[in-house]
């Protein structure tokens, strides 16, 4: 994705820019960030996501998946970030009045990689993270390929409004675990039933650790590509720092630690090793 | 032996990634050099996770060396820095002297390496096996050895334990061994929450980096130092420069903001350019 020159400067891949809070609402149990990023929103495929400074005294940054991007008048294109507060540093954030510059790094990983020819997909998000899907969502129609979308949730205020969605996608499947909207369930009791109705070839999931797991279980029991987004506590988000890896089997079998935000956050469901990951990841 | 350095900011190990990834936000030849992270003779798979975590102005951190090994080191990564044109330093680890001895054999029939980075004391490898270089007669056993092994013109830096009661006297030591510089402020020794051994790193440790720093240069005035530990600003290069540090590594202000060392490297040229008169 990214070309060198002979000097060893890049010249496309991520940028790091000061970008600007536009505006930022709560909907539910998230915040929706505006933010305005220079150069990022044209750089911006699938899967990537943006890491932003949330102070000085923080020095992890915190990243974020790309809900949209959208041309806003005067600025251009911008992102919106699907926010769930988990510490300080996301509680500054949305903290923030419209206006705060920000540093923002971004499009940073490997996106999703997109089939060449119009097969079924199935596309599965749960809580936040299912906003890494709307954009590809759309990439997917461009391409003619029917898309099938497994929204889950705990419940209806941390689900993504599938409004939209609803003019991408052949068909609409909400899941949430109290069943305070659709069927009341997780992600597991329904997907093979996705599957099979979907008769998706390709299936992409972004969510928690464990659901991925379930995905890509799943579509490989029916002989189903999948590509996961794997969200994993970072601290550079650029690949410095070797903090984020995740253990997975490479070509000849062997197993190696990758990392999940340069490496990643985009891993083949059937590479990655689950079991040594379910044990080892915090939350 | 002078360090031939174009410029006074490098990347200090460990925070560059394997230098592609930093290759995006800086180019790599406006920089002074680029430290590698440690390798050790045999690849090391590192910490378990979660192996950073955030601290008040500062991060712990337990990678605990991981690298491929020397070997594949140098097959698969230096390549690409040489290439980037930039001045390479292979900073090393070994669990012995015959191992320090070793990887300096090694990295001395490796073409275009600007020098070679002993790490003397990397905090976060606890009870890994690493050579205990406790006292300063350790320190310079390490250097002795990995300096006898090198060709001559290839210069040896040393990095020395962050602790202000011993590192004048380990200085004194590694220069006597054939060190060319020091590097001084390395990661703290501390703890991961669940107790592991841990590095601290970060503006937390910069007061406590330029204490060594002092201690350093009042004791061996003519030593030639390489001042690392919580550098974020040009402002503070200047503070250890004009104290006597000859450059600067720049670490963990890289996790923060990837642009860093490009920016103090511009920023500290423009200043030290008499055309460019500053308000």
């Amino acid at each position: 994705m990214t070309a060198s020159t002979e000097t060893g400067r890049s010249t496309a891949g991520p940028l790091h820019v000061t970008g600007e809070l536009l505006a930022g609402r709560r909907i539910g149990g998230h915040h929706h960030l505006t933010v305005v990023a220079p150069g990022i929103p044209e750089r911006f495929r699938p899967g990537t996501f943006v890491a932003i400074s949330t102070g000085s005294e923080r020095l992890a940054r915190r990243a974020f998946w790309i809900h949209r991007v959208k041309p806003v008048g005067g600025f251009g294109a911008t992102l919106e970030l699907v926010v769930e507060t988990r510490g300080p540093g996301t509680e500054w954030l949305v903290a923030q009045p419209p206006g705060t510059r920000l540093a923002i790094t971004g499009p940073l990983g490997r996106a999703f990689s997109l089939p060449k020819e119009p097969v079924a997909c199935l596309l599965v998000g749960e809580g936040y993270a299912a906003a890494a899907l709307f954009p590809l969502a759309e990439r997917l129609r461009e391409r003619t390929c029917p898309v099938t979308l497994l929204v889950a949730a705990p419940d209806e205020a941390h689900l993504l409004s599938t409004l939209e969605a609803r003019r991408t996608a052949r068909a609409v499947t909400v899941v949430t675990h109290d069943g305070s909207v659709g069927t009341r369930g997780t992600v597991g009791d329904v997907v093979a039933e996705a599957l099979e109705r979907s008769r998706a070839e390709v299936v992409y999931a972004a969510g928690p650790v464990a659901t991925l797991h379930t995905v890509a279980v799943a579509a490989e029991a029916v002989g189903a590509w999948s590509q996961v987004a794997l969200e994993q506590p970072l601290t550079c988000a650029t690949g410095l720092c070797h903090g984020c890896v995740v253990p997975v089997t490479g070509e000849g079998g062997h197993e190696r630690l990758v990392r999940a935000c340069a490496d990643g956050p985009v891993f083949r469901g059937d590479r990655v090793v689950w079991d040594a990951l379910d044990q080892t990841v915090t939350p | 032996m002078s360090l031939d350095l174009a410029n006074p900011v490098l990347v200090a190990a460990g925070c560059g990634g394997t230098g592609r990834d930093l290759a995006a936000y800086t180019d790599l030849a406006s920089l002074g050099g680029f430290v590698t992270r440690s390798v050790t003779l045999a690849p090391r798979p590192g910490g378990s996770p979660p192996r950073i975590v955030e601290t008040p102005s500062g991060l712990a951190h337990a990678i605990d060396l991981q690298n491929p090994g020397v070997d594949q080191f140098l097959a698969l990564e230096v390549p690409w820095l040489l290439q980037a044109g930039t001045r390479v330093f292979v900073s090393i680890v070994g669990r012995s002297l015959g191992e320090y001895a070793e990887l300096a054999r090694r990295l001395g029939r490796t073409p275009g390496l600007a020098g070679i980075e002993v790490n003397l004391s990397p905090p976060d490898a606890g009870s890994s096996g690493v050579f205990d270089v406790r006292e300063p007669f350790h320190a310079a056993s390490v250097v002795a050895a990995v300096r006898r092994d090198l060709p001559r013109g290839l210069p040896v830096l040393a990095k020395l334990r962050a602790d202000p009661l011993r590192v004048a006297e380990t200085a004194r030591a590694v220069l006597d061994a054939g060190a060319d510089a020091v590097v001084v402020g390395n990661a703290l020794p501390a703890a991961m929450p669940d107790g592991r051994p841990a590095g601290l790193s970060g503006p937390a440790i910069r007061p406590l980096a330029l204490r060594c720093l002092t201690q350093v240069l009042e004791a061996v005035p003519d030593a030639t130092a390489i001042a690392c530990g919580g550098i974020a600003t040009a402002a503070h290069a200047r503070v250890v420069m004009d104290l006597g540090a000859v450059a600067v590594q720049v670490g963990a202000s890289l996790l923060h903001d990837p642009t860093t060392a490009g920016r103090l490297a511009s920023e500290l040229a423009a200043a030290a350019d008499p055309g460019e008169d500053q308000p």
